[in-house]
């Protein structure tokens, strides 16, 4: 079947419920939270109206919907669930369940600013404090890859046996629309074929077995390296897939981080999520105006592409790690760890940290134009004004 | 070993075993014994989601796994979240839950992860819906972290956190009443049961496996090592509970109340009786017994009265 897209208005919350029907998903556990909340509704729409044959449970909060999804992936069946924040945040706990448990659950979050004080705006400290937990993370610069994520996420998570969160902006992606492509059923059929599971509960013909029992120090160790293991091959599996994906559907996803005008750059900006766009935007803009900058995208945080951001890292003076999260007591998470990464190399670009975009705070291409002057006068004088720059800040 | 086809016909319980020797229960464990009928009713489809409790450890540590039946372990909270995963999983695979060919879903829950941390999602399991079978077994304290009082201890006991001294410092609440709390559900299904009378048990086990919706099972199963009660005692305590109707056996079906007491015409037995065979009342004084049987009565006559007009 010759690959024709679907084009349709949707917000970013549409975009996610329409990729779950797409990769006909199975069990949906869900709670509401703003602003989330749209992706359970459009999915109870399709359930309502017939255009989808789902087992929706509308649970009592957010960590029954993790743990409903858990007991649904564990007996064997395509499990999503979608959050944001404090609701992230309950969860917690059973995202370390999923993913000990090795169970491919695909999860949206919708990144959203932590209490107090009450935000329901974007940031990314929600699902930045989930990094620990096992879980692979996509950040989403727009509504068509939220769509593009979701499908891949399935795949990746499947392949792998570790669950798979995509992560897109509160209001900025959640609620604004844009026209994206959507793929046919039957190519993404051919595309996401039915889950193989690792093991099923309702697999009655093999011995009787447990899952989650307790493993003593003899054997704990090794339950946590073959995660690893896991992440590592996830890294090549994510290439694949995306590289699969390009050549089906044409949106081209190899790159672990997307590079853009970066070839000759003297420095880059480097972020995740949509911020990228206002920078994609801006990096045109500042490039008529004589600076040599480039944009480099994080889409997959965890597992962190080290490699990928070696081959940047070497090529450029500068780095302008842009952190919308903060981990209290150090600097920006994303700014952590690309330093982190880089260390143990010959890559010794200048770093700095801006902390951009704080709960919702508007962040624009004049915002990167001045963060561009302030880098280039840095770099200039081969010194850092301050390590991490509270760039918005009323003083 | 085969059974003879003439003493089979005689067994009042089924033959089949399917709960495994090698098992790390203490001895005169309730709830190990309650696992081993669960499973002579349920057999080898049966889905177990067992959270932290001491049927954890009962099961076996990796890779071993002593119950002849698939188990999922999960977080302490999330027994009731969990059961109504795996359903809705078999019914989207269109695999048959319940009933006399259907796979048995059972959760398995100690006091502590269902009156306590695990109440908000028995509570969610129970309003939705969910086909599957909620089983407390009540040991009335936390008896795998070393025996800490829950709110299913009752009024009097001694655990490491009620502790009996000088200033009598003692478990001061009375035992909550999970299974009112279950019956405000309106569920179809909910019954009391013991580990001393197993017949009963197997019997309310296989009324849950043909009633749809969610069912509730509060099985007593007496902890001698919590209990600071002989090993061999544990039929025998938990037989008084019965007979003293501190644990009154009793079933709730479509509205109706239920007394399914072995001699339904004898008054209760002092409560003396019930608390004098364990260690953990041994700090009670006389009004203490006082006030705990006050309690046992006047809940014995309500339970009475609920059997009387809605029987």
């Amino acid at each position: 079947m010759e690959y024709k897209p679907i084009r349709k208005v949707v917000s970013g919350n549409y975009a996610a419920a329409y990729a779950a029907l797409h990769a006909r998903v199975q069990v949906v556990a869900a709670y509401p939270i703003t602003p989330q909340t749209s992706i359970i509704e459009k999915i109870a729409e399709f359930i309502a109206n017939g255009e989808a044959d789902i087992q929706y449970v509308p649970v009592e909060s957010e960590h029954s919907a993790m743990a409903a999804c858990i007991g649904a992936s564990a007996a064997g069946a395509r499990a999503f669930t979608a959050t944001s924040a404090q609701g992230l945040a309950l969860m917690h706990e059973m995202l370390h369940w999923a993913s000990g448990a090795r169970l491919p659950i695909v999860m949206v979050d919708v990144n959203r600013a932590m209490a107090p004080p009450w935000s329901v705006w974007d940031d990314q400290t929600d699902s930045l404090a989930q990094r620990d937990t096992g879980w692979m993370q996509f950040y989403a610069e727009n509504n068509q890859e939220v769509y593009d994520g979701v499908l891949m996420a399935f795949k990746v998570a499947e392949t792998v046996n570790l669950p798979a969160m995509i992560v897109e902006s509160a209001f900025i992606l959640s609620h604004t629309y844009d026209v994206i492509e959507m793929i046919p059923q039957e190519l993404v059929d051919e595309f996401l074929p039915p889950r193989k599971p690792l093991y099923d509960l309702a697999d009655f013909e093999r011995e009787p077995f447990s899952v989650g029992s307790l493993a003593t120090p003899a054997d704990y160790y090794e339950f946590r390296y073959k995660i690893q293991k896991s992440m590592e091959e996830a890294k090549k599996v994510i290439k694949e897939v995306g590289r699969e994906f390009g050549e089906r559907f044409g949106r081209d996803y190899s790159q672990m981080i997307e590079t853009y005008r970066t070839d000759d750059a003297d420095f880059v900006f480097m972020g995740m999520g949509s911020l990228m766009g206002t920078v994609k935007e801006a990096v045109d803009i500042l490039r008529q105006e004589g600076y040599k900058v480039g944009a480099a995208k994080v889409r997959w945080f965890r597992p962190f592409p080290k490699e990928e951001l070696y081959e940047l890292a070497k090529n450029v003076d500068g780095i302008a790690v842009l952190d919308r999260n903060y981990s209290f007591g150090m600097e920006g998470i994303l700014f952590t760890e690309a330093k982190g990464a880089l260390y143990n190399t010959d890559a010794k670009p200048l770093m700095k940290n801006y902390i951009v975009g704080l709960g919702g705070r508007d962040f624009t291409v004049n915002d990167v134009r001045k963060i561009a002057e302030n880098m280039k006068a840095v770099i200039e004088k081969g010194e850092l004004d301050v390590e991490v720059d509270w760039y918005h800040l009323k003083r | 070993m085969e059974i003879p086809e003439q003493v089979k016909k005689k067994l009042t319980l089924p033959a089949e075993e399917h709960f495994y020797a090698g098992h790390t229960a203490c001895q005169g464990c309730g709830a190990a014994l309650g696992l081993r009928y669960v499973l002579k009713a349920y057999g080898r489809k049966t889905i177990f989601a067992i959270p932290a409790c001491c049927s954890t450890i009962i099961a076996g540590a990796w890779p071993y796994n002593t119950l002849g039946a698939n188990l999922f372990q999960t977080a302490f909270e999330t027994t009731g979240a969990v059961l109504g995963g795996i359903e809705a999983a078999l019914k989207a695979r269109g695999i048959k839950v319940k009933g006399e060919d259907g796979v048995m879903i059972v959760g398995w829950a100690g006091d502590g992860g269902t009156a306590d941390i695990g109440l908000q999602a028995l509570s969610g399991f129970l309003e939705r819906g969910h086909d599957a079978l909620y089983i407390m077994y009540d040991n009335e304290a936390y008896m795998n972290t070393g025996i800490q009082r829950s709110s299913s201890t009752p009024y009097g006991a001694w655990t490491t956190n009620t502790p009996g001294g000088k200033r009598h410092f003692l478990e001061k609440r009375h035992k909550k009443k999970v299974i009112d709390i279950v019956i405000a559900h309106e569920i179809p299904y909910a019954a009391t049961a013991s580990v001393a009378y197993p017949e009963d048990f197997i019997r309310k086990l296989k009324t849950a496996q043909k009633t749809p919706g969610p069912s509730f099972i509060q099985l007593f199963a007496p902890c001698p090592t919590g209990w600071r009660s002989p090993t061999d005692k544990s039929i025998e305590i938990a037989r008084l509970a019965v007979q003293t109707a501190y644990f009154p056996l009793f079933e709730y079906k479509e509205g109706k109340y239920k007394i399914n007491m072995p001699n339904p015409k004898k008054e209760p037995k002092p409560i003396e009786e019930f608390l004098k065979l364990q260690g953990r009342f041994k700090y009670m004084t006389r009004e203490d017994i006082q006030i705990l049987q006050e309690w046992v009565l006047r809940e014995w006559e309500k339970l009475k009265k609920l059997a009387e007009v809605f029987g």
